[in-house]
């Protein structure tokens, strides 16, 4: 494995452990954060809040930036645009999450726990992703 | 809105959310690259060449993290009470909208807005909802 790799890994293990420690890697949780109108679990702001904190700084570093330490390009998004993909998109994913509680990360993460429901879930996610690559190779 | 302070965990919530803030960091300085996991996935279906093995390489972290995470302490807790044509339905909602979008609570949620950008706050704020809504109509209007 190269060492570009080799950092990629580790960053998803590190990704990995926040998500189990934080909770979140539990859809219950998710979803009692997201239950805004019943017992509601603030926990998954204070997940993001801390995130935030750490990423507004070291992000700023990377902004400023061209290379990153491996010697590749820092490729930070360019798009702008607030358009009908966007929000129509994540409305869908917003519409999923709440059905089940997961997200991509978590839907991962749950699944490397073996258990069976999250396998489950992050199968059809990587199908509708796959049918998304179907749908835009049509287009171009 | 009644807060369920049994289920509220500040420090672990903080904690953990700090990770995963440098992880995503990580990845954006030593390789350069937005932790953004739809989009990491999604972008393995392209077939780029000299683009897969990083994507593979997160990934496969993401799996061993319970694996690994399990060798030194018990794995909290994971609870799935979805049905598995939920769980189905779920998935395909997810994918397909965070492909469409261009991102998920990762990349919009945390790398997004961690760069400031009103795209990802928008993002951010319309999948929210669209989670708020539909648990409200499973959980108070559905009764489920």
């Amino acid at each position: 494995m190269s060492k570009y790799s080799i950092s990629a890994f580790i960053a998803g293990l590190i990704f990995s452990f926040g998500l189990l420690l934080s909770g979140m890697a539990n859809p219950e949780k998710v979803l009692g954060f997201l239950d805004l109108f019943g017992a509601w679990d603030p926990s998954l702001a204070l997940v993001m809040g801390g995130a935030i904190a750490v990423g507004l700084p070291l992000f700023t570093v990377a902004k400023k930036r061209a290379t990153s330490v491996l010697g590749t390009p820092i490729q930070l998004p360019a798009k702008r645009d607030i358009d009908r993909r966007l929000i129509l998109g994540s409305l869908a994913f917003g519409i999923g999450w709440g059905l089940a509680g997961f997200c991509p990360g978590p839907g991962i993460v749950a699944a490397g726990a073996l258990k069976s429901g999250a396998i489950v879930f992050a199968l059809s996610m990587i199908g509708g992703m796959w049918v998304f690559h179907l749908l835009e190779k049509r287009k171009a | 809105m009644t807060i369920d302070w049994n289920a509220f965990t500040p420090f672990t919530a903080l904690g953990g959310g700090v990770l995963i803030g440098l992880a995503s960091a990580w990845l954006i300085l030593m390789n350069g690259r937005i932790a953004g996991i739809s989009g990491i996935l999604g972008g393995l279906f392209d077939w780029t060449k000299g683009d897969r093995g990083w994507r593979l390489a997160f990934t496969l972290g993401l799996l061993a993290g319970p694996a690994i995470w399990g060798l030194f302490h018990a794995l909290p807790s994971i609870e799935i009470h979805a049905s598995t044509p939920m769980l189905v339905a779920a998935g395909l909602m997810v994918g397909v909208g965070t492909r469409y979008a261009a991102g998920c609570t990762s990349g919009h949620g945390v790398c997004g807005l961690s760069r400031l950008s009103p795209r990802s706050l928008a993002a951010t704020l319309t999948f929210m909802g669209g989670g708020f809504a539909t648990v409200y109509v499973i959980r108070h209007l559905l009764g489920a």
